[in-house]
């Protein structure tokens, strides 16, 4: 017993002196706090980027820390920020961005940063609809972008073929998906069609295609006062053909966020409107022929659709009291690792996030990489296909997780025949504007 | 002559109870102070700004429609988890005190839900119930009922309940197994030998005798209906579909957490404070009346 007791004993000096002189060796590095909001597998995927920076130089210790999911993320980084000790970088959702916009001496923009330690990073390096997510209305980059993802149909090959359509002929239309839609259902597919994100797929992206605005003032770049656009005839139509054929069962609604996507690589629907990234879940998933198509837009709104806005997240400097110039400068460095071509195409390739730089794009290119998967640059092109108006820019919205939410309730209650769509989007226009005010008067200083 | 201990040391007794009074500070009466003082202020989600609104927050909250019908909701939901969990438990412990084989196996077997984290427990049903991943979910779709939860407010509604009832009974099948076990069996056995039957000894000797068992288990259903099913409702439904299945505690997460209104959500925190110490003070004062302390 005693032995035992002595031998824990030394072991713990032992572990304490191995402890400081780590402590002294880390010392020459600087470390920093890097805290971010992807779980498994794509958590560790991510933190092997990290490592790859930690090992390609001396002087800088990166230290990833998984904080939960995004909205835990962001609510950890307050939190922190509140008690004076934020992480120096944070992984931050899109739609968090007009929250950290609006926090101020909180976060340090990353123009700012690149201009202060004198790094090569250009925001010109970014595809324009990336780049314009996470810029100031005069186009200077406050975020750095990293995993972007947008929105695209995936399809079911074999489904297609059983219902007689083409396969290699995805519907490139609304009125076409309708047309297809009912004639899966005819061959007896139960769930012919879904989508993920009701609010992103249905509305945020349907806006941008359509060069139509979610919200006023550019989308809400152009200031708080912006009030939403939703109950604009072009939105309540493209609604009601959602309601329609949901009721002729052409249509499910697959519940909220995400929670629809687990219902196309199980081969229960034929085509799902989803994130890009659920590429990775389908490929490893999927018993079936699939193919990956742009979004469907309307013919009569216009001629031809324009570029798709982004999901996913970016990075965020955070302020402290304590912060030193020097750790800024390592942040500088971090982040100018991942903007590296190799970085981005690597991470794009391994993840199914579409690439953010325009050179990471010509390097997966050249790599080859889309003739091994096809239907993999289909995100990317769709993202680039024009160039960025005020509508197609992305969002900034104070308070958008909560305005997404309201509108899943109207639609929820739309689908479930309580409520015309009309009456659907006239009341989530009232409730989100009720948010936009409120998030307008919390913010003005 | 009457032997009395008396404790000529004055700061013991002080002293002995200051660790419940140091808990209660920190963990109870902060917190709430906390919540007064925010639900008079409106603050950006850093906390960079503050202003003082006096009793805004409350009247947006008290005139929001959608908070009317969260407040009925509520009530629906906590009245059916509480009578639900409670009878269902009773029944099984009654069933679990008579003498049958493998009894223990049945208790362990009954408890074993309450280790279960609301998520987890959520999970489980979602398996059991989702409409396209569910085994009964799919069988009721296959069958020509059209079930699912996500797009029918009532369907949501009793599988929300359904949940944080299975969730509960192990609780208060503890606690009234206990209850039985300490009555005497003499009395049942007098009652038995008078020409009593089952149900007339389980109404008119078993059931006052529980009534303090009940009357505990009653309180402390009610604070789990309100406080404790949010991991159930924000696994299962979130809070959907419409706002079908949000309850009070649900929202002020909703509100607090996810939508930054820390003002909104405080305010509602006080109004919900506010009916759970109303809804204790009624309890002990007139429902405690009719319970039978032996």
């Amino acid at each position: 017993m005693l032995t035992r007791r002595k031998l824990a004993v030394s072991t713990a000096v032992f572990a304490l002196a191995a402890g400081f002189t780590g402590a002294a060796y880390a010392q020459q590095k600087t470390v920093i706090e890097f805290w971010h909001g992807l779980p498994q597998p794509l958590g560790g995927q991510l933190e092997q980027v990290v490592k790859s920076f930690n090992e390609s130089q001396d002087k800088v210790q990166v230290n990833p820390t998984f904080k939960g999911s995004y909205p835990e993320t962001m609510q950890a980084a307050i939190a922190a920020f509140r008690a004076g000790n934020a992480p120096h970088v944070v992984q931050m959702f899109e739609v968090g961005t007009a929250t950290m916009l609006s926090a101020g001496p909180a976060i340090k923009p990353v123009h700012q940063l690149m201009s202060e330690t004198g790094s090569g990073l250009e925001a010109a390096a970014y595809i324009p609809a990336v780049r314009g997510y996470y810029s100031s209305k005069d186009g200077k980059m406050m975020a750095l972008p990293f995993n972007s993802s947008t929105t695209i149909t995936f399809y079911n090959k074999d489904a297609f073929q059983k219902a007689g359509l083409d396969p290699n002929k995805p519907p490139a239309t609304w009125p076409e998906v309708a047309d297809a839609a009912r004639k899966l259902k005819a061959a007896g597919v139960t769930c012919p069609m879904t989508f993920s994100w009701p609010t992103w797929t249905q509305f945020e992206q349907v806006g941008a295609l359509h060069d139509k605005p979610f919200a006023s003032e550019a989308n809400g770049f152009g200031g708080l006062n912006a009030t939403l656009k939703i109950n604009d005839p072009f939105f309540v139509k493209h609604l009601q053909t959602l309601i329609d054929l949901q009721k002729e069962g052409a249509l499910r609604y697959g519940g909220r966020d995400n929670a629809a996507d687990s219902l196309f690589p199980s081969g229960e629907c034929a085509m799902i409107q989803a994130s890009s990234g659920l590429r990775g879940r389908i490929v490893k998933e999927a018993k079936f022929n699939w193919g990956a198509a742009p979004l469907p837009y309307w013919p009569d709104a216009i001629a031809s659709p324009k570029n798709s806005i982004i999901g996913g997240a970016s990075f965020w400097v955070m302020t402290s009291p304590k912060r030193t110039a020097d750790e800024y400068k390592a942040v500088a460095a971090f982040f100018s690792h991942l903007a590296r071509p190799e970085v981005d195409a690597k991470w794009h390739m391994d993840t199914g996030y579409v690439p953010v730089t325009l050179q990471g794009f010509e390097l997966a290119k050249k790599e080859g990489f889309y003739d091994k998967n096809p239907g993999a640059e289909v995100p990317a092109e769709q993202l680039t296909r024009t160039a960025t108006t005020e509508n197609t820019m992305g969002l900034r919205l104070g308070n958008l997780p909560e305005i997404r939410n309201i509108i899943q309730e109207e639609m929820e209650k739309a689908f479930q025949g309580q409520q015309t769509a009309q009456q659907a989007l006239d009341n989530a226009v009232k409730r989100g504007d009720t948010v936009l005010r409120n998030f307008e008067r919390a913010n003005k200083n | 002559m009457q032997r009395r201990v008396i404790f000529d040391n004055r700061a013991l007794p002080y002293l002995l109870l200051a660790p419940q009074v140091a808990v209660t500070l920190i963990f109870f009466i902060w917190p709430a102070a906390q919540a007064l003082w925010q639900s008079v202020h409106l603050q950006d989600a850093f906390g960079l700004r503050s202003q003082f609104v006096g009793l805004e927050n409350f009247q947006a909250v008290l005139s929001d429609p959608n908070y009317l019908e969260t407040v009925k909701t509520t009530i629906v939901f906590s009245a059916s988890v509480t009578v639900l969990s409670l009878a269902s438990a009773l029944g099984l412990a009654v069933m679990a005190d008579s003498k049958i084989r493998a009894a223990s196996a049945y208790k362990t077997l009954l408890i074993w839900p309450y280790a279960l984290a609301p998520a987890v427990a959520a999970v489980l049903w979602m398996f059991i119930f989702n409409p396209d991943i569910g085994i009964l979910g799919r069988a009721l779709n296959n069958l020509g009922y059209a079930w699912d939860y996500r797009l029918n407010d009532g369907q949501a509604l009793t599988m929300v309940i359904l949940a944080a009832s299975w969730k509960q009974v192990s609780y208060n099948f503890i606690f009234f197994l206990a209850g039985l076990q300490a009555i005497p069996r003499s009395v049942l056995e007098a009652a038995s030998i008078d020409g009593a039957g089952a149900v007339r000894r389980f109404w008119t000797i078993t059931f006052p005798l529980l009534s303090p068992t009940t009357f505990f288990l009653l309180v402390v259903n009610i604070v789990y209906a309100f406080f404790e099913t949010f991991g159930t409702i924000h696994a299962l439904t979130h809070g959907g579909p419409g706002k079908a299945t949000e309850t009070l505690i649900f929202r002020v997460y909703q509100d607090g957490v996810v939508n930054h209104d820390l003002g909104g959500s405080s305010a509602q925190s006080v109004i919900l404070m506010v009916i759970v110490i109303a809804l204790t003070a009624i309890q002990f004062r007139f429902v405690e009346r009719k319970v039978h302390y032996s």
